[in-house]
C-alpha cells in the first residue's frame, strides 16, 4: 500500500475516560484507504462511535495521533477540521428552525460561498439524494424520516468533503426505508468516490455496505480488519466468527455475483429438435426434462414424461419461476434453485438471451471455498 | 360621600366614563410603561443571569433561589419595604415589579437553551460552528419560542400586580380600583378591573402571535 492512498489514519489512539479502569478505545492503530467504504462494527461497548467521532474531533483522543489525507488532525482549530469533513448521525439533527436549504448549505455558509453558489450547489444536491427541489423551502418537521436523513447526507456532502464520518445513520428508519437508503447510498458513494467510515451494530450492514469492515470488541480491540469475503470465509478468531452469528455462508453467497460460479450450458435443445434427440441430452445430463431454446432465447422447459414421443416443436413449454442476470448474488440464486421445479437457477444476460445454468452443486462449491 | 352613594344603585355610570376619559388615558400609559419598563428591565437582568447561569453552572441554584425568593414577598409589603428608600416614586414601582419578573424570566431563558436537543448541538459542532457561533446561531434561535413564552407570563403577571401600585400613588387601572374601593363608587372600580383585565389579554394575545411570528418552523407539522 503506497503511502498516499492513505487518507486517514490512527496511530495508537486512545481514549480514555477519567474516573473508569479501562481506555473506551485502547491503542487503536487503522489506516483508511482513499475511496474506501469502512464499517465500523462491534457489541455495544466496543468504542465503534467513539472511535469515529475522534477522527473529527467530537470526542477528543486521549493519545495518539490522527492523519487525515496526511494532516495532523489535531493541528488546526476543530471547527475547521470539521468543516472539511462530512457528518451524518443516527438522530440525524437537522436544525429544526431552518429550511431545508438552509439545513444542507450549512457548511457552505459557514465557509463563506456567496448565496448564488450556495443556491446552485443545494439545488443540486437535493436532487443527488432523490428529493424534490420543492422540500427545499419546508422544514424539517414536515418531512418524513427517511427524507429527513437524505437531506443529512446531502448536508453532509454539501462542501464536497473528501472524508464521510456516518454514527448509525440508517438506524432509525423502518427496515425498507433502510433498505432502500442503503442501496442508494451505495450508489451514491461509488459515483462520488468519497471515503467513507461507517458505524454500525448490524453486522448485515456492514457486509452489505463495507470495501472493508473493522471488527472491535470492548475497549476498541480490533479483531480484524478485512474484506467482506475475507472476513465470512476466514474469521480471524472465536469473537468474530460469534460475531458474524450464523448463515455465515449464506451471507457470503450474498456478496459474490453469480458469475463467479461455473455456470453450465445445461439440459436444453432448441424447439426444432426430434424427441430422440430431446431424449439424448436428457440421459446425457441425467435429468426427466429439457430447457427449450428458441435462437439464444429460453422459452421453458418440458417434461420428459410430456414428450412421449412428440418433437419438442410439438408441446407448449412452462415457464421457468425465476430467471437471474449475471451481476445477481449467488444467494438470490440459491434462492431461485431451491424454490423452483427445476432444482436449476437460468441465467441470462442483460438483453435476456440465455447464459446458462447454475446447480446446487456449483453454489454449494462457493460457499465451501 | 352622598353623591358617590346616590349612584350606587347604578353599577356602570357612562357619564362618569365620559367627563373622565382624559385620566383614563394617562392611566393606560401610566399601566403600560410601568410594565413595559420593568419587564425590560427584568429581561435584561435575567438574559445577563442567565448567561452567569449557562455559563457557571453551580450558580443555577442560588441565582434562582433568591429570585424565587423576592418571587414569594408580598407585593404590598415589598413596596412598603422599599419606601423609606425610594419614596413614593416610580423607582420603587419598577425596582419592585421588575424583581417579579426575575424567576419566571430566568428559569424560561435557561430552560429554552437547556431544551435545546444534545444531538442538535452535536451536528452544529459536526458541520464546523465554533462554540460561541452554535449558541448564537443554533441554540438561541431555537430557545426563543421558550424565552417568549416566559416574557408573556411575566407581562401578564405584571400587568396585574401594577394595579397594587395604586397603594403608593401609581397603580395604572389600580388607581381607580383603589379609589372605587374606597368611595364606594362602583363604576370606578369596575373600569379599573375591566381595563387591566383587557390590557393583559390583548398584550396576552400580542405575544402568542410574537411567538408564532418567530418560530415559523414548530407552527407546521408533517401531513
Amino acid at each position: 500500500m503506497a503511502e498516499t492512498d492513505v487518507m486517514i489514519r490512527l496511530q495508537s489512539v486512545t481514549k480514555q475516560y477519567a474516573g473508569t479502569e479501562l481506555p473506551a478505545v485502547g491503542d487503536l492503530s487503522l489506516d483508511i484507504e482513499r475511496g474506501e467504504f469502512v464499517t465500523l462494527v462491534g457489541p455495544s461497548g466496543c468504542g465503534k462511535t467513539t472511535t469515529l467521532k475522534m477522527i473529527n474531533r467530537i470526542i477528543e483522543p486521549t493519545s495518539g495521533k490522527i492523519l487525515i489525507d496526511g494532516v495532523d488532525a489535531l493541528s488546526m482549530p476543530a471547527h475547521e477540521l470539521r468543516r472539511s469533513i462530512g457528518y451524518v448521525i443516527q438522530q440525524i439533527g437537522l436544525f429544526p428552525h431552518r429550511t431545508i436549504a438552509q439545513n444542507v448549505g450549512t457548511v457552505p455558509s459557514l465557509l463563506g460561498w456567496e448565496d448564488s453558489r450556495i443556491a446552485e450547489r443545494t439545488d443540486e444536491l437535493i436532487e443527488v439524494v432523490g428529493l424534490e427541489r420543492e422540500m427545499l423551502d419546508r422544514y424539517p418537521s414536515e418531512l418524513s424520516g427517511g427524507q429527513q436523513q437524505r437531506v443529512g447526507v446531502a448536508r453532509a456532502l454539501a462542501a464536497d468533503p473528501p472524508v464521510l464520518l456516518m454514527d448509525e445513520p440508517f438506524g432509525a428508519v423502518d427496515p425498507i426505508v433502510r433498505g432502500h437508503l442503503q442501496q442508494e447510498f451505495l450508489e451514491l458513494q461509488r459515483k462520488l468516490g468519497k471515503t467513507v467510515v461507517f458505524v454500525t451494530h448490524d453486522i448485515d450492514e456492514a457486509i452489505r455496505l463495507g470495501t472493508r469492515i473493522a471488527i472491535l470488541n470492548i475497549g476498541g480491540v480490533l479483531e480484524q480488519y478485512d474484506t467482506p469475503t475475507e472476513i465470512l470465509s476466514n474469521p480471524a478468531n472465536q469473537f468474530v466468527e460469534d460475531f458474524l452469528g450464523g448463515e455465515r455462508g449464506l451471507k457470503r453467497l450474498g456478496l459474490l455475483p453469480i458469475s463467479s460460479a461455473d455456470i453450465v450450458r445445461g439440459p436444453v435443445a432448441d424447439r426444432t429438435s426430434t424427441a430422440e434427440d430431446a431424449r439424448a441430452v436428457m440421459a446425457e445430463h441425467e435429468v426427466d426434462w429439457i430447457g427449450v431454446l428458441d435462437g439464444d432465447r429460453l422459452l421453458g422447459w418440458v417434461e420428459a414424461s410430456a414428450l412421449d414421443g412428440a418433437d419438442l416443436s410439438e408441446v407448449e413449454p412452462r415457464p421457468f419461476a425465476v430467471s437471474l442476470t449475471a451481476d445477481a448474488s449467488l444467494r438470490e440464486a440459491l434462492d431461485s434453485v431451491v424454490t423452483g421445479h427445476a432444482r436449476t437457477a437460468v441465467v441470462v444476460d442483460r438483453e435476456g438471451k440465455y447464459r446458462g445454468m447454475l446447480d446446487l452443486e456449483a453454489i454449494s462449491e462457493e460457499i465451501t471455498e | 360621600m352622598s353623591v358617590v352613594f346616590g349612584q350606587a344603585d347604578q353599577l356602570l355610570d357612562w357619564s362618569w366614563v365620559e367627563r373622565n376619559i382624559g385620566q383614563i388615558v394617562d392611566r393606560t400609559w401610566e399601566h403600560l410603561t410601568l410594565t413595559g419598563i420593568s419587564v425590560a428591565l427584568g429581561l435584561v437582568i435575567s438574559v445577563l443571569l442567565a448567561i452567569v447561569v449557562l455559563r457557571w453552572r453551580w450558580s443555577y441554584p442560588p441565582i434562582t433561589g433568591a429570585a424565587g425568593l423576592l418571587y414569594t414577598i408580598p407585593s404590598l409589603a415589598l413596596f412598603a419595604l422599599l419606601v423609606p428608600f425610594t419614596g413614593l416614586s416610580q423607582t420603587t414601582a419598577v425596582i419592585a415589579l421588575t424583581s417579579y419578573t426575575l424567576f419566571i424570566l430566568i428559569r424560561n431563558i435557561v430552560a429554552g437553551i437547556d431544551g435545546v436537543p444534545a444531538y442538535v448541538k452535536e451536528a452544529a459542532d459536526g458541520m464546523g460552528y465554533t462554540p460561541r457561533s452554535r449558541f448564537w446561531r443554533i441554540e438561541v434561535p431555537l430557545a426563543l419560542p421558550a424565552i417568549v413564552a416566559g416574557v408573556r407570563i411575566a407581562t401578564v403577571t405584571t400587568v396585574g400586580l401594577v394595579t397594587v401600585t395604586a397603594v403608593i400613588g401609581l397603580g395604572g387601572y389600580g388607581f381607580f380600583i383603589l379609589r372605587g374601593l374606597n368611595t364606594f363608587f362602583w363604576t370606578q372600580l369596575i373600569v379599573g378591573v375591566l381595563l387591566s383585565v383587557v390590557l393583559a389579554t390583548i398584550l396576552d394575545l400580542a405575544f402568542v402571535a410574537l411567538q408564532a411570528w418567530l418560530s415559523p418552523w414548530s407552527k407546521r407539522r408533517a401531513a
